[in-house]
């Protein structure tokens, strides 16, 4: 508790110590990467997204042209207070004008409201609920990676295709979970499976055995896991050790980095589905990016698809930006502007911002390499099937968003 | 209400650990008179050392069990010695700080390099599959931590309530100046037990890192809850700090059964039941 004030104190110090103003229409701009910097989603998104940050501006040639790009960063603890103070203050104090990274959907959906009201923006690429571009969407957001519809008819999808007819959910308790755990019910049920039951878990639980428990009694023949980073990690790990893997039920790890795959092993790992938007050995062009990423990593790791979606947005952005030749600071006109703009960097392709916010690209159903199939350090995924960008996310005329109904 | 069984079950596993740990902070905290906050760290180190053990050495984790707990039970002395030792006298938030302070570097340094996800580490050849009970499946790891450390938590409790060593060593906490009136070295005594309540720590370590995740913050995440133990338990009080450890696991599984929801927060909700009405504790002496 008191590490977290500490913490919090630091973050804020580090804010105003580089705090200056702006002026409409100028070419300063500063971003302002929010995340889980410590705890147990800082290696899927973390340090990483902020290094993903700094690529952004140098690829961007901005700076080149005359422009000033800061970069700030915060610890927001994965708690939706934590993260509205920092966004609060800077906005208000220190002119911060994108809100890039904001994984934890709960703290994300709080953030949201307050960018809003703000007229600030958020890029979101680290929070997974859909609901930012469904009913809790606004003018000043973009989603960016991935959301709980993606995962849902990623993976949820294809294993209840294969078989998969009856499903357990362990959800975490949480905004994120929750938002899963209804959209893959969603895509099972669509499928042609039903859902037996689920169990609730707290954010953070490093124990799972008696949840899983409760899963093995349920006698579904998939267990999904509505729950992400160090909460996946600690269910298939001991998912193992109670045998649930042999007994004949399957692990639906619904959101999974290669960060979580890197911790658990690829003999724990192996088999498994999952579906991202992005993976480091896609094609030369995520290669050559991942490899510049990863040379600045202190611990050499590849980058997740959140922290690629970080340099995406980011990179984006900065093309509005240059378009515009100035800084306009007003959140609702860029986040219009960039939405006229098609997407397309080496690494997530060509795609497209919808009027919800929800930008779309292909995802990827991939299952994980046994040690054998391995190559080397990474080299972690093989391709199991391409989902068109139309087909991964909410489509437009069903998405609840109320800027649509206009 | 067989699913009620395995949740009693699990409740022990648990249990063993919160047990394992509680009773290194309750012995350095009866003897020395020092909060460990750093204990969590501690516990972390231990995991890590059996990963670097079986990693760079290709030591597996039977040696892991032995090496782990004198590695860094020598490291907790040399903090005993060089740090903690300057706080003796004074008041107990100096050493609850102190320890903090040191917790969060440790936790620091290895978080910079190891990131926060962790690192894998198998469950030892002898000890994989588990066994059919009729109401759960039972992994023989999680069997053999229950059994391993209910036998290091009773020696634990003989070697200090009912050996010669021990009545030293309570001696030398209830009046160091009449023991070392008799040639007894109360400071290599308390530094030992330091180390002890260390080694406790880490042995705790080697045991969780085929369950958990070898990871950073997995001791930040456990000394919060641990600490409650020790709260309710009494501080201070060795066979308290096991019977609680053991209880609360349980206590907590069946929460998981009944309430999922709540099973991060029932142990502290019972450290208030039980501060408002046993302010020492369940078994803690008035002082």
């Amino acid at each position: 508790m008191n590490k977290k004030i500490s913490a919090l104190m630091l973050g804020t110090a580090l804010a105003l110590a580089v705090g200056t103003g702006a002026f409409a229409g100028d070419k300063v701009v500063k971003i302002g990467v929010l995340n889980d910097m410590s705890g147990l989603y800082a290696d899927l998104a973390g340090p990483g997204s902020v290094i993903a940050a700094h690529m952004a501006i140098e690829d961007s040639g901005l700076t080149k042209k005359g422009w000033t790009i800061d970069v700030v960063s915060a610890d927001h603890q994965n708690k939706p207070d934590v993260g509205v103070n920092i966004a609060r203050q800077w906005i208000d104090v220190d002119k911060v004008d994108v809100l890039a990274d904001v994984p934890t959907s709960s703290v994300a959906l709080a953030v949201s409201n307050l960018v809003k009201e703000k007229n600030s923006i958020m890029l979101n690429s680290g929070a997974g609920s859909s609901d930012l571009t469904n009913k809790s969407c606004t003018p000043n957001t973009i989603h960016w990676t991935y959301d709980t519809y993606t995962l849902a008819h990623g993976t949820g999808t294809a294993l209840t295709k294969s078989g998969g007819n009856t499903w357990f959910f362990l959800t975490a308790d949480y905004a994120f979970g929750a938002a899963l755990e209804r959209d893959t019910t969603a895509a099972v049920e669509a499928a042609g499976g039903k859902v037996v039951g689920a169990v609730k878990h707290p954010l953070n639980t490093a124990d799972f055995s008696s949840f899983l428990l409760q899963a093995q009694a349920s006698k579904a023949k998939v267990i999904g896991l509505a729950n992400a980073g160090g909460d996946t990690v600690n269910a298939i790990k001991q998912a193992a050790e109670f045998g649930i893997t042999t007994g004949g039920q399957k692990l639906a790890s619904l959101l999974m980095f290669i960060s979580d795959v890197h911790a658990l092993g690829l003999q724990t790992a192996k088999g498994l589905n999952l579906t991202e938007t992005f993976y480091w050995d896609l094609n030369d062009g995520t290669r050559a990016w991942s490899k510049r990423f990863q040379d600045r990593m202190k611990n050499h790791a590849m980058p997740t698809m959140v922290q690629a979606g970080v340099y995406s947005s980011l990179l984006h952005y900065f093309k509005a930006l240059d378009q515009l030749g100035e800084n306009p600071h007003d959140g609702a006109k860029m986040v219009a502007k960039m939405k006229t703009m098609p997407t397309d960097d080496p690494i997530f392709g060509k795609g497209s911002i919808e009027p919800n916010g929800r930008v779309i690209h292909p995802a990827y159903l991939f299952e994980v390499k046994s040690p054998a199939e391995s190559k080397g350090p990474w080299d972690y995924y093989k391709l199991v099937a391409t989902i068109p960008a139309n087909e991964a996310f909410t489509p437009l005329d069903k998405s609840t968003c109320p800027l649509l109904k206009k | 209400m067989q699913a009620l069984y395995a949740q009693l079950l699990v409740g022990l596993i648990n249990g063993s650990f919160y047990a394992l740990l509680s009773l290194g902070l309750a012995v350095i905290f009866g003897m020395l008179n020092i909060i460990n906050f750093a204990h969590g760290a501690l516990y972390m180190m231990g995991a890590f050392c059996a990963y670097f053990l079986l990693n760079i050495f290709g030591l597996n984790y039977w040696y892991a069990l032995i090496i782990a707990p004198i590695v860094v039970g020598i490291f907790g002395m040399v903090l005993e010695r060089t740090l903690l030792k300057q706080l003796a006298g004074l008041d107990h938030l100096y050493g609850l700080l102190l320890t903090f302070g040191i917790a969060l570097i440790i936790q620091g340094v290895f978080q910079n390099y190891f990131g926060s996800s962790g690192l894998p580490y198998a469950i030892p050849p002898q000890l994989q599959g588990g066994m059919n009970l009729g109401f759960m499946f039972l992994p023989v790891y999680r069997g053999w931590v229950v059994v391993f450390s209910l036998v290091v938590c009773i020696a634990t409790w003989y070697l200090i309530e009912r050996t010669r060593l021990g009545a030293y060593l309570r001696a030398a906490t209830e009046n160091p100046n009449l023991v070392r009136a008799f040639g007894i070295n109360v400071p290599r005594m308390i530094t030992l037990t330091y180390g002890l309540g260390i080694g406790l720590a880490a042995l705790a370590g080697v045991l969780s890192a085929p369950i958990n995740q070898v990871r950073p913050l997995m001791g930040a995440d456990l000394i919060i809850v641990v600490f409650a133990v020790v709260v309710i338990g009494g501080m201070g009080s060795i066979m308290g700090s096991i019977i609680t450890g053991f209880a609360l696991g349980v206590i907590e599984g069946l929460t998981k059964y009944f309430y999922p929801e709540a099973s991060n927060t029932v142990v502290f909700v019972l450290m208030v039941l039980v501060l408002l009405v046993k302010p020492t504790g369940l078994t803690g002496r008035a002082t």
